[in-house]
């Protein structure tokens, strides 16, 4: 990447970082959750991953370029490149669904998960999607158990984000995060209905 | 910007309200200001659910030089914070909106609103009161029937004044979402309420019954993309009504049209300007206030850096746009970080429409001449204390480098790192027949008035008169 493309990329995983400590922030607030200021957490959030995704993108691509390899070795490099940011971002938005299954309302659950499915990944399909209700990690514990993932404190969140290490996709154990997603289904405006 | 302060339009400081402590009480903090039709009362609404009206004092208003003179004239609590239950979650009392009635008799009526519920409340004055009771002393205490020898009628007599406010009206469980905005419509029957995704309209006489106009809320909720932002109804058309958008675009309904008026009629809109986007386009652009001029004529809608000025028969774009604040375009990330792109500015006509002011940061606040073509920037600050004190204009300097950047270090000169972000100007309301200003700083109130132009002769000025100076 280039020194300008370095500078939006890294401004872009502050401002997802910053992005997500509101939202936490926002769910203690005094009178609720915002509409208004959620949808715009979440605005600026998908504006600055889809530079972020682009410009790793790129990176793969350039680096793919340089490896002068035969071109099914460049689909292979460059697929867990592309998909390595997303674990720590999917493990977020798993925690969020579990914690927002308190706030839910029933009007809105209705419509949980639309059927944006990964063909490539049938194997971490959860096989009760069609469901009414919101998925949590079912190959966890029982709903009415308290979570066993520690919580990150917001500073943790954020370095969590900005790690970007590559974790091999089997060792997330996601039964339901469907890995290779984008950040599309981390869908704010979920986290975003609070009660209202 | 235009060097502010021409000869034309010059202001002085009159009051100032509120505690000069710094420790600021959240309950204290300020969040809508409002002037009655008369001008004669002020109210003003806080994050504590107290409502303060001031009046304008009577025997100074025909005084040109103390006609801003405003004292407390009733306060009480409008909202409490409630808990909903069902959702548990706590309903702020936070007073968000003040929308005074036009004045029918003795009484006044004003709407205030928190998250989810409108009150009505009657202001009433109490200056008499019955005397001479046959079976009750005058403190109160009953006399012995026996004892009682000759019978008479009872009297008002003249008593110390009271302001009583009592809630005349509840009108609840209508917003699912939280409240925005409120507007009395020009019939004087009916009014509206603004949520986030709906809004309704109400009969002032009936608080058990609602009709929905706009809904915007999509069929499914991970398809919001727009949220509604203000509403208000046009000031002499009682079918016409708008609302401003998330996405900085202005929706006109016409109720005759239909019942629902999820379709618009008019939709003003100006496309972006593609150089200008970043990360928090969709920040800046979502508009914070909308108000209709006096004449009816225009729209001002205010957003995160510009005032715009909109004709309502054209849509494309707007007629004018007055940059607030352009230096902070690239500190937006800051501002991001600490919160305050999420500011929420409100913005006002003055009683001709010929100008608009609306607030900034570091207790600025600016005005624009629409017909000089000129601007200001003043500042609500409690060093410029003295009765009928000239305000400086104030200036922001942009230049980089250290210090600021602001080439002659003048006194009224500041550079954009030293501003306090904290000190924020949101509401601000214009007397409806005069040049008498009530700016809201975090907790303190400021009334200015313009300055009379010639002590001499100012017995001959009208209120009009003094109008068509600025």
């Amino acid at each position: 990447m280039n020194a300008s493309a370095m500078d939006v990329n890294t401004e872009a995983k502050r401002i997802l970082a910053v992005s997500i400590s509101k939202l936490y922030a926002s769910r203690s607030q005094r009178g609720g959750l915002r509409l208004h200021r959620s949808l715009l957490l979440s605005l600026v959030m998908r504006s600055a991953r889809d530079i972020y995704h682009s410009a790793y993108a790129q990176a793969a691509a350039e680096e793919a370029a340089a490896a002068m390899d035969a071109d099914k070795e460049l689909e292979k490099v460059s697929e867990p490149l592309v998909k390595s940011p997303e674990p720590e971002k999917v493990e977020l938005e798993c925690r969020e669904r579990e914690e927002d299954k308190e706030v839910e309302e029933e009007e809105d659950m209705e419509d949980v998960f639309e059927s944006e499915t990964d063909s490539e990944d049938k194997e971490n399909m959860n096989p009760s999607r069609h469901s009414r209700k919101r998925r949590g990690n079912t190959s966890a514990a029982p709903d009415f158990l308290p979570s066993k993932r520690a919580r990150l404190e917001p500073g943790e969140e954020r370095h969590a984000v900005l790690l970007g290490a590559v974790v091999p996709l089997g060792a997330m154990g996601l039964g339901s995060c469907r890995v290779g997603e984008s950040l599309n289904a981390f869908s704010i405006n979920r986290v975003a209905m609070p009660a209202c | 910007s235009a060097g502010g302060g021409s000869e034309d339009m010059q202001w002085c400081f009159s009051q100032v309200k509120g505690a000069i402590d710094d420790d600021v009480a959240e309950a204290d903090i300020i969040s809508t200001v409002e002037f009655n039709h008369s001008g004669e009362l002020l109210a003003t609404g806080d994050r504590g659910g107290r409502v303060v009206i001031f009046q304008q004092e009577v025997e100074n208003k025909s005084v040109p030089e103390y006609r801003s003179e405003y004292n407390v004239y009733s306060t009480f609590q409008s909202h409490e914070p409630e808990f909903d239950y069902l959702k548990s979650l706590e309903i702020e009392e936070k007073i968000n909106k003040i929308r005074w009635l036009p004045q029918k008799n003795a009484s006044q009526f004003l709407l205030s609103t928190n998250d989810k519920t409108i009150k009505l409340w009657k202001i009433s004055e109490r200056d008499k009161r019955p005397e001479g009771y046959n079976l009750k002393e005058e403190d109160g205490r009953y006399i012995n029937p026996g004892n009682v020898t000759s019978l008479r009628v009872p009297v008002f007599r003249p008593m110390d004044l009271m302001v009583e406010a009592s809630p005349r009206r509840v009108f609840s469980n209508a917003h699912t979402y939280h409240i925005n905005s409120i507007s009395v419509n020009s019939d004087h029957e009916t009014y509206l309420s603004a949520d986030d995704l709906r809004v309704n309209l109400w009969n002032l006489e009936i608080n058990d019954r609602s009709f929905n106009i706009v809904d915007i809320k999509p069929a499914n909720m991970e398809d919001l993309t727009e949220i509604i932002t203000a509403a208000e109804f046009h000031p002499h058309h009682c079918h016409t009504l708008v609302y401003s958008s998330s996405k900085g675009s202005i929706r006109l309904c016409d109720m005759r049209a239909s019942a629902l008026c999820d379709q618009h009629t008019k939709l003003f809109e100006e496309p972006e300007d593609p150089s200008n986007r970043s990360f928090f386009s969709e920040i800046i652009s979502s508009i914070s206030d909308v108000k209709f001029s006096h004449s009816g004529r225009y729209l001002m809608t205010r957003d995160y850096l510009t005032v715009k000025i909109w004709d309502l028969n054209m849509e494309t774009r707007p007629i004018e746009t007055y940059q607030v604040h352009e230096y902070l375009r690239n500190k937006m990330c800051s501002l991001y970080e600490n919160d305050c792109l999420f500011d929420k500015f409100e913005c006002c006509w003055n009683g001709n429409d010929s100008v608009v002011m609306t607030g900034s940061y570091n207790n600025f606040f600016r005005m624009f001449d629409r017909a000089q073509r000129r601007d200001a920037t003043l500042e609500a600050s409690r060093e410029h204390n003295l009765p009928l004190q000239l305000l400086k204009p104030r200036r922001v300097c942009t230049g980089g480098g250290g210090g600021g950047g602001c080439s002659k270090r003048k006194k009224d000169e500041i550079s954009v790192d030293s501003l306090d972000f904290n000190k924020k100007i949101l509401h601000t309301a214009w007397h409806p027949n005069d040049n008498i200003i009530a700016v809201a700083t975090i907790n303190n109130l400021y009334i200015f008035q313009d300055k009379v132009s010639d002590p001499d002769s100012a017995d001959d000025l009208s209120a009009s008169d003094m109008m068509c100076t600025i």
